[in-house]
């Protein structure tokens, strides 16, 4: 599943730290990701995992450290750095009086797709998402998890090298979560994806890799092939790793 | 890029009845001041005719249509800036735009720019109501551009304030009104009239519109309008750059 070459790095973030008013939200956090693998980021609420998704986005600035994306320093040149990736915050960023089209074409847009192309990237990104006859419909009258489709398909249609989605599956029923599980693995034989949430069942059916944050920091990160040769449970490695932070502190 | 956003800025004016409403409003109003002035006009003919060097059409029609004009203007300008960068706060779409690899500067430029294509329109239709009257005279064409360009630079200066204060806030409604009070407090400063405060009249941009609306093209009204335009866009686009640094 992962497959260890350096060269093959599509994220590298290091040392990264963020305060809020002199008290750390995220603190040295070093995180890597490879060429078509999928990282689940968890963590208790409050641990700081939106945050750093937000700093590897370009939607915050980190007090410290460094940020390269495809081998372009994020902090830099922010323009083409971002143009390798794309991210559903965890409000889906809709603009509720524009038709599915309408907004994609919007977003389109803004990442530069060649006109004549256009077209075809919204048809194919709504394939993806399966949205393909809600084209013309306004997106404020969709369900919320139509409305979660929508935010993958503007993460995707510029076919990014790095999607970065923020809890995708919040809000959403048992069905649509399979369905969401099953996008997420089909796009990440294409690209990486980092995946953040506080379902741990999700992580184990959808990720290679996991990272858990705690108050900050990461406490974990390990592939989760070699957590199942050890035969060890997620979920007590979770607790065990969260709640002895909590106590500490 | 920039034309992305202006051209996705028009779109969702239209989409909203505000602002066609706003349109027809401003249309009405200002046609019933063209035909008021209209009429005053045919009622003094026969003794303006008497006098040498009269003013014509333009001077009595044309300029108070454009002076009322800018004071509508001051008034619903407000109502279409309020939601520029507002609403994509509290509807947490400014993320799209911030993670789009584009930068803030071209964003802020090209709501400005959306705006003000929309409000050029409504200039057009005080320009064309003013040219019907060539049906039954002759204009003075240059105190009637003068006023074009005074009118668009007055615009230009709201929409860059209206702009500026929507960054600061989430909520579209205080950012209408906090514009419309900023906007109040320059027109106050016109009333000023002491002596020894003359020169903050210089700070008042209807002043300095009523220079353009007496045919008066002067040099310094222009840079004034054209650097307080700037520096609220500078100020916008520093402030939406800030954001990402210290929040």
């Amino acid at each position: 599943m992962t497959n260890h070459n350096a060269s093959s790095l599509t994220l590298s973030a290091k040392h990264l730290s963020r305060a809020y008013n002199r008290s750390f939200a995220v603190h040295d956090v070093t995180l890597q990701l490879e060429k078509g693998e999928i990282l689940g980021l968890l963590g208790p609420n409050g641990a700081g995992k939106s945050t750093t998704m937000r700093m590897l986005t370009g939607n915050l600035a980190p007090s410290s450290g460094s940020i390269e994306i495809c081998g372009i320093d994020l902090l830099d040149n922010p323009k083409s750095a971002k143009a390798h990736l794309g991210y559903l915050p965890e409000i889906p960023p809709l603009y509720m009086d524009m038709t599915v089209d309408e907004f994609l074409g919007f977003v389109a847009q803004l990442h530069r797709i060649d006109k004549k192309r256009i077209v075809h990237a919204i048809e194919d990104s709504k394939k993806q998402c399966g949205l393909t006859d809600r084209g013309k419909q306004l997106i404020g009258t969709l369900s919320k998890g139509l409305q979660q489709r929508i935010g993958i398909a503007q993460a995707i249609i510029h076919e990014p090298d790095i999607i970065i989605l923020d809890e995708p599956t919040v809000g959403l029923d048992p069905n649509q979560i399979r369905e969401m599980r099953q996008l997420i693995r089909a796009l990440g034989r294409s690209s990486s994806i980092i995946l953040s949430t506080h379902i741990l069942s999700e992580v184990e059916s959808s990720c290679d890799r996991v990272l858990i944050m705690n108050e900050g920091r990461i406490v974990l990160d390990q592939a989760l092939v070699e957590l199942r040769q050890k035969s060890m449970d997620l979920e007590t490695i979770f607790t065990e790793l969260t709640q002895i932070e909590a106590k500490l502190h | 890029m920039i034309l992305a956003i202006a051209s996705k800025e028009l779109r969702s004016l239209f989409i909203s009845p505000l602002a066609w409403f706003l349109l027809a409003l401003i249309q009405i109003i200002l046609t019933w001041v063209f035909l008021g002035r209209l009429d005053a006009y045919l009622h003094v003919q026969p003794q303006l005719q008497q006098i040498a060097n009269s003013p014509g059409f333009t001077e009595i029609i044309v300029t108070p249509v454009f002076a009322m004009a800018a004071l509508l203007l001051m008034m619903i300008i407000p109502l279409l800036t309020m939601r520029l960068l507002a609403e994509e706060r509290k509807n947490h779409t400014l993320v799209l735009l911030v993670s789009a690899p584009i930068a803030i500067s071209e964003v802020v430029i090209g709501k400005f720019l959306g705006l003000m294509l929309f409000i050029s329109g409504v200039i057009a239709f005080i320009a064309i109501l003013s040219v019907s009257l060539l049906a039954g005279g002759t204009l003075d064409s240059g105190l009637l551009i003068s006023s074009i360009l005074g009118l668009f630079l007055v615009a230009c200066c709201f929409v860059a304030l209206g702009l500026y204060v929507s960054s600061l806030t989430a909520q579209p409604v205080i950012a209408a009104l906090s514009t419309l009070g900023i906007l109040l407090c320059f027109w106050v400063l016109d009333m000023l009239d002491s002596g020894q405060t003359e020169w903050i009249q210089y700070f008042s941009i209807l002043k300095h519109f009523k220079q353009f609306n007496s045919g008066l093209l002067d040099s310094f009204s222009v840079t004034y309008l054209v650097l307080f335009t700037l520096f609220f866009i500078v100020l916008t686009i520093r402030h939406l750059d800030g954001d990402r640094l210290y929040r």
